[in-house]
């Protein structure tokens, strides 16, 4: 489909289903999500409260705590299929291959210990050979990498002692200082007033060009996306509605669900117009309906829309949409699928 | 309900310009004292807020932006009381606010409410919709029993919620109806002034549409005057006619929406206006990226407070405090800065 073709893949998902049994019945988190990120590319998964976004991160680093289980679906990294893995070999994946960035980074950061040690401490639990000393070295080094003033003397401090941003800054360089080759970042701004937020972002985008680390990033602020973001996923009850590049997906989104999305963004709204709000409520994902999670809500809504699950339909290069308005459309074939079985339905433990 | 008002209460205020102000707050300063050391007799304080000064006409809605910790929330609670005042003073239909008590202060309760960011923390767990909504009632001593059952089903029809929400618990809503519900309950006291310090920051944008959306009718239908707090530039500006920029507990800026996005006067106005990221993948970032953090206000920076950040900052900055006052040509649009940017030059 692309240059370099699928040796340039780091991470396949392919209809990744989640679910988490509670007393009311089983919610079915994630109902089939498939995407694919390329090394060095910066993928946006967006979408609401809920949506399955960091469900979707949590599995891939198969973090999903139990009785919560994937179900059905594969996730690839390099080739390898991660559900197949040891959960040793997962360990040592884990914060070397694939790292991950929370939303709140003090809550991220153990309270009683120096910052310093907790970034050289990721190098020294993946690389046994390295000293503590050099494992220091290489955590402080990084940190001027970030541009934190005066490396030495912020890494003797204790979280506490930090403001967000620069703590969100340590959490970066703890992720980033063993080189992985895909960094989840949840949120990574969110928690951050906007000239932190603006800090931070520059910092992400020129480590984007130095480090070339592939980047899934999960937000709902989509102006955050079409700052950094390549490709964005748009999710929506727990499925990938749209896919494309950012801005395709930002300037001509094609499903109604998106378009909604971008129109209720306050953004140079005539203040005596009332904004655009999407009618209704997020479906329950107890019992998924069978047909478009989105349906109940949209106004072009057909029949078919109720019954039957959208395919995806290829709209332009990599740009497809999960939505029988564009029927008629080629539609993305679901690839390789029948050669090696899915993941059965007993799932991981 | 009481049906909508013949006229925009705005428009009233503007073709009578010599009424007073609704709220009227002139160099409010709110320290919090901090004790430090083992017999706590190190003393600093946290000078959340400092000097500000702002009026709030009958209908209108003034939005406050600012980052964290610049005093934006204690301005909002030093209005209900909640905030410890060192001096200044708040008054509110020509009446003052500060130090009152009993009965005066039950009254004021009343018609200056606040609503809190976070609906999932300002709602009690074990108490239903309906004795949420109608505590206030009973506290106040306006009405009970069926009475009161009657006036909570009719505010909460006017937030758009019903009879089969009432007898439920704040666990079974979402954000959004939990803020509805949290509207409901300051609107059954019939308040004229609402604070509403970042109603939307904790929901999601569709639901965040409709609450502004709520909101905008609530005021007309109601004739509310709104002191609307928040950090999301996109929402004040759909919200308010007038804005007012704070940093590190002072005032930096102050006017008209449409004025103040146009022709930013204040560096850091700029600044922030800049740090919002464009929904254009394409747009070139014109991004103003600061450096630094900001201080901490316990021991604010002598001169303009932000002088040791400032892009533009020259020697005089760091010794001397800018008063907030007006440059341009427009009276309404009043700044804190020795090196203003004016309409006029930035078209150069």
């Amino acid at each position: 489909m692309k240059v370099g073709g699928r040796n340039d893949l780091l991470l396949e998902v392919e209809d990744l289903k989640v679910e988490f049994p509670t007393l009311r019945g089983t919610v079915h988190a994630l109902q089939g999500v498939t995407f694919q990120l390329r090394r060095r590319e910066t993928l946006g998964l967006a979408g609401e409260t809920g949506c399955g976004k960091s469900v979707t991160a949590l599995a891939v680093l198969r973090l999903i705590s139990p009785p919560g289980r994937i179900s059905h679906g594969r996730i690839r990294f390099e080739g390898r299929d991660l559900l197949a893995l040891g959960e040793t070999e997962m360990r040592q994946l884990r914060g070397s291959q694939i790292s991950m960035i929370l939303q709140e980074p003090k809550m991220a950061l153990n309270p009683v210990i120096r910052v310093g040690h907790q970034v050289a401490e990721t190098l020294l639990i993946h690389d046994r050979s390295l000293t503590r000393r050099t494992a220091t070295g290489r955590a402080i080094e990084m940190l001027a990498t970030l541009g934190i003033p005066d490396p030495p003397r912020i890494a003797r401090r204790y979280p506490h002692e930090l403001s967000g941003g620069m703590a969100q800054r340590i959490m970066i360089a703890m992720m980033l200082v063993t080189r992985p080759k895909l960094l989840i970042a949840d949120e990574p701004t969110s928690a951050l007033d906007v000239t932190i937020q603006a800090q931070i972002l520059e910092l992400m985008k020129a480590l984007k060009r130095e480090i070339h680390t592939a980047v899934l990033l999960i937000t709902h602020d989509l102006g955050v996306m079409a700052e950094t973001c390549d490709r964005v996923a748009v999710m929506y009850a727990g499925g990938v509605v749209e896919q494309g590049p950012v801005a395709t997906v930002l300037k001509r989104p094609e499903h109604p669900y998106t378009q909604g999305l971008l129109r209720t963004i306050p953004n140079d709204v005539a203040p005596d117009r009332p904004l655009f709000s999407i009618r209704g409520q997020v479906p329950s994902l107890l019992q998924p309906t069978g047909g478009c999670a989105f349906a109940p809500r949209c106004d072009r809504a057909m029949p078919e829309c109720v019954e039957t699950m959208p395919p995806r339909y290829v709209l332009g290069p990599e740009h497809d949409v999960a939505c029988f308005l564009h029927r008629g459309k080629e539609t993305v074939d679901p690839q390789s699928s029948q050669n090696t079985p899915i993941l059965p339905k007993g799932g991981t433990p | 309900m009481k049906s909508a008002q013949s006229a925009d209460p705005l428009q009233a205020r503007m073709s009578d310009a010599g009424i007073q102000p609704l709220l009227e707050i002139r160099d409010l300063t709110v320290h919090f004292v901090l004790r430090e050391g083992l017999l706590q007799r190190r003393r600093a304080a946290v000078q959340a807020v400092n000097g500000v000064s702002l009026e709030l006409a009958q209908g209108e809605v003034f939005g406050l932006v600012g980052e964290s910790g610049c005093g934006k929330t204690t301005l909002g609670r030093a209005v209900v009381g909640l905030a410890p005042v060192l001096s200044g003073e708040i008054r509110y239909a020509g009446e003052s606010l500060i130090g009152l008590t009993g009965r005066a202060a039950r009254e004021r309760a009343r018609r200056i409410q606040l609503i809190f960011q976070d609906p999932y923390s300002s709602l009690h767990p074990r108490k239903t919709v309906r004795d949420l909504v109608g505590v206030g009632l009973m506290l106040h001593g306006l009405a009970r029993g069926y009475e009161a059952d009657g006036r909570v089903l009719e505010v909460l029809e006017g937030v758009g919620l019903g009879l089969d929400h009432m007898y439920r618990y704040a666990h079974e809503f979402s954000g959004g109806q939990r803020q509805r519900i949290a509207l409901a309950r300051a609107l059954i006291l019939k308040p004229e002034l609402l604070i509403l310090d970042e109603p939307t920051s904790a929901l999601d944008v569709s639901v965040q549409a409709q609450i502004l959306n709520l909101l905008k009718e609530l005021r007309r239908d109601f004739g509310l005057t709104y002191l609307f707090i928040s950090h999301n530039l996109g929402v004040v500006r759909y919200m308010s006619q007038r804005i007012g920029v704070m940093y590190l507990g002072n005032l930096v800026e102050q006017g008209g929406t449409e004025s103040l996005f146009r022709a930013p006067q204040h560096p850091y106005t700029r600044v922030l206006l800049s740090a919002l990221p464009s929904l254009d993948p394409e747009a070139p970032s014109q991004r103003q990226v600061l450096t630094g953090e900001p201080p901490t206000p316990i021991n604010p920076p002598p001169g303009c407070p932000f002088a040791p950040r400032c892009p533009e900052a020259q020697a005089i900055c760091s010794r001397e405090k800018p008063t907030l006052r007006q440059h341009g040509g427009d009276p309404a649009h009043l700044c804190a800065c020795h090196f203003p940017r004016l309409a006029d030059a930035s078209r150069e």
